[in-house]
């Protein structure tokens, strides 16, 4: 009678406490039901302190592995488009694939601060399962942390990844140059503009959603297209400014592009305006920026546009040789202004 | 988007700069020194860098970056008064957000909640009453500052509190008035200004009469102007258009917002909250009569200064900082001893360098690569 596995242990609390951290059967219960329920899979079922990872497979896919690391600690956990859960997979997916890795493991490590409902991680982890899925992606190791009231806030989540490049592709932010083209896959500031709104609670009309998604198709679709993309990352946190300059100072390039092209949604536009924000700088959660030679330009344009996650994609502008590190914007209005990397938080102007 | 991208047109922009070099080419002056043009407002200051206008002028027209930043011209000591009461354990400080990183003496804003303070930013001082409400065992001070904009908000956020019988609300207040300072710049030697661009949002509040002043003793031309860059250039182009005409007037451009005699019922509640301070302190200007308000004794139940203690001292600029000569035009920010050095946005020495409304920290941050494309 003792030849088949136990049945999974059932989590009967409505609320997390201490208790389903400290390693005994509470935590039990709250992996096996939790956790095991929705991410079940060959390679994390066994419950090891790690997963193991054929090599043999990772080789199938290609000659170097990508590794990434991200935290996730966004308040509100839930907002227009997506939750943390989302976030913590979308985002560390994307991490890999800007390398032109196919993303194929990720870890988890949750901290839950004492109180949070059993409901509340319940959908998180819904979410992470429904992202992970739709990546490719498998989530094989994690740990779990519960702490005091107060020493965090709800619910933060990392999430480590590990992907596999295939051979002769060579993209990074020190290859921009002069005459390369400035691509973006789509319309900026959505995910930035869904937080503020939901944070402040704001009446705005015209809602606004995140737009965090996996980008890992899309790299695949743009790499196809276009095997000598020479720059490509995606503008989370500081935005499209902060992306450019990021090239700009990597490179030792300038960075030249036209207002008129980046793509804004109307409502995040008359958001920034009311709020006096500036949507350059805004987080997403889905979109990329991509430097391409100038003759591959037109090609990777209409890959990107040809995938639903790129289809409002557009080139923005060049690079050229001066001022060396530094991003300069044609206004839609007719004048030039340097776009800076941000010094702090961006904060609302008072009049 | 309606109604804002129909005054940033550029075929107009053009056409209109292209005036303007026509009109320059007719005054004088300008062949002499560059035409200086004082615009008296950040919100201008921001639009101005933001949408790179000055590059689409000719040389012979210069913008000087007025004091109408109210975080730029915030005083030392008083962001340590902000510091000392949000560190308070009863208090919940409320700020809107661009007085956060602001240096006082010892920190900012934005340390002190770092260090554990209570600092909230909200968007409205009603935000702040409403938190009140809310949290009825805390005090909370929202800190009032700037020019006849914001004051009404002000006034009327202290109306509705002792309409509620709200008891644990209180304004530090630092509001500010505006034609006492355009008085005191005018009135200073070293100055040496040709016209102004007269601050809109004020204007939607006090109207465009007690700026009479300007033109008829001052001999200055002004024009209010909006804050959409066609705005800022057709308002530069109608004080041009004075200057080119040996005119000295008011004039409104801003017409579609701000009435010749204001708003009387903003005007109303400044009046019922608010009267006049004998002397304001600014930073990098000094002390100007009559250029403060403070909240009058019916409403002293609400006035954080009467409420609580304060240090309440006096803190000299730093001596290598020459905002007050920036602030007058006399120097361009770049011509500052520590523009760019000591003083940046990562650590600002100056108040201009702190808001992207200050001059030097909208210069460093939009327009310091000599050679950004003249249209």
């Amino acid at each position: 009678m003792y030849d088949r596995a136990p049945p999974r242990a059932r989590l009967r609390d409505t609320a997390i406490n201490l208790g389903h951290g400290a390693g005994g059967k509470a935590m039990r219960a709250l992996i096996e039901d939790v956790f095991l329920g929705a991410f079940g899979n060959p390679m994390l079922d066994p419950l090891e302190d790690q997963a193991v990872l054929p090599l043999g497979d990772l080789a199938r896919h290609g000659d170097r592995l990508a590794f990434t690391t991200d935290s996730y600690v966004v308040d509100p956990l839930f907002f227009p488009g997506g939750d943390i859960g989302t976030l913590a997979v979308a985002g560390t997916v994307n991490d890999l694939a800007v390398s032109g890795a196919r993303p194929l493991f990720l870890s988890c490590g949750f901290v839950i601060e004492e109180g949070l409902p059993v409901e509340t991680l319940r959908r998180v982890v819904a979410s992470m399962r429904e992202t992970a899925e739709r990546a490719g992606v498998a989530i094989v190791t994690g740990d779990t942390k519960v702490v005091e009231k107060g020493a965090a806030d709800k619910l933060f989540i990392n999430t480590s990844g590990v992907g596999v490049i295939r051979p002769g592709i060579a993209i990074s932010a020190t290859n921009a140059r002069p005459g390369d083209k400035v691509l973006v896959s789509g319309v900026l500031g959505d995910h930035g503009t869904a937080i503020l709104i939901a944070r402040n609670q704001l009446a705005l009309e015209g809602a606004v959603q995140s737009d965090c998604q996996p980008l890992h198709e899309l790299v695949d679709a743009m790499l196809s297209a276009c095997p000598d993309i020479r720059c490509l990352r995606d503008a989370t946190r500081g935005g499209l400014a902060t992306v450019l300059n990021e090239f700009a100072q990597s490179s030792q390039v300038a960075i030249r592009i036209r207002e008129r092209d980046v793509p804004v949604r109307e409502t995040v536009r008359g958001a920034c305006e009311i709020l006096g924000l500036d949507p350059l700088f805004l987080a997403n959660e889905g979109k990329l920026v991509a430097v391409a030679p100038p003759a591959e330009a037109p090609a990777l344009l209409a890959a990107m546009r040809a995938h639903p996650a790129g289809a409002e994609a557009a080139v923005i502008g060049e690079i050229t040789e001066t001022p060396v590190g530094m991003v300069i914007m044609q206004t839609s209005f007719g004048g030039e202004r340097i776009v800076d990397m941000l010094v702090g938080e961006q904060l609302p102007r008072i009049c | 988007m309606k109604y804002v991208d129909e005054f940033r047109d550029p075929a107009k922009a053009k056409a209109l700069a292209a005036d303007i070099t026509r009109l320059v080419a007719r005054i004088p002056r300008a062949r002499r020194r560059p035409l200086q043009i004082m615009e008296v407002c950040g919100g201008h200051t921001h639009a101005i860098f933001r949408y790179g206008i000055q590059q689409m002028l000719p040389e012979e027209v210069e913008f000087v970056h007025g004091p109408g930043c109210p975080v730029c011209v915030l005083p030392m000591g008083r962001v340590d008064d902000c510091v000392a009461l949000a560190e308070r354990p009863d208090v919940i400080f409320t700020t809107f957000g661009d007085a956060m990183r602001v240096p006082g003496s010892r920190k900012s804003l934005l340390k002190a909640k770092a260090d554990g303070a209570d600092v909230r930013m909200v968007y409205s001082p009603l935000d702040a009453l409403a938190l009140a409400l809310k949290n009825p065992d805390r005090e909370v001070v929202f800190f009032g500052l700037g020019f006849e904009t914001t004051m009404p908000s002000s006034a009327m956020t202290l109306i509705q509190a002792r309409a509620q019988g709200v008891r644990n609300f209180s304004l530090f207040c630092n509001h500010t008035t505006i034609i006492p300072t355009i008085k005191a710049m005018l009135d200073s030697p070293e100055l040496q200004l040709d016209g102004f661009l007269g601050p809109g949002h004020v204007s939607m509040v006090i109207g465009t009469r007690p700026y009479a002043f300007i033109a008829g003793h001052y001999r200055r031309p002004i024009t209010i102007a909006g804050f959409e860059p066609l705005d800022v250039l057709q308002s530069t182009w109608m004080v041009l258009k004075q200057l080119a005409e040996g005119r000295c007037e008011v004039e409104n451009q801003y017409g579609r917002i701000v009435p010749e005699n204001g708003n009387a019922r903003a005007l109303a509640a400044i009046a019922e909250v608010f009267e006049l301070r004998e002397f304001f302190e600014w930073r990098g200007l000094g002390s100007i009569d009559h250029s403060g308000v403070r909240i009058r004794p019916a409403y002293a139940a609400y006035d954080a200064e009467k409420k609580f203690h304060m240090p309440n001292v006096r803190i000299a600029d730093p001596k290598s900082c020459q905002c007050g000569e920036v602030l007058k035009g006399v120097i361009k920010p770049h011509e500052c001893k520590v523009f760019g050095s000591a003083c940046t946005p990562e650590t600002p020495l100056g108040s201009l360098m702190v808001s992207t409304e200050g001059a030097c920290a909208a210069y460093y941050n939009y327009g310091r690569v000599e050679g950004l494309a003249r249209v």
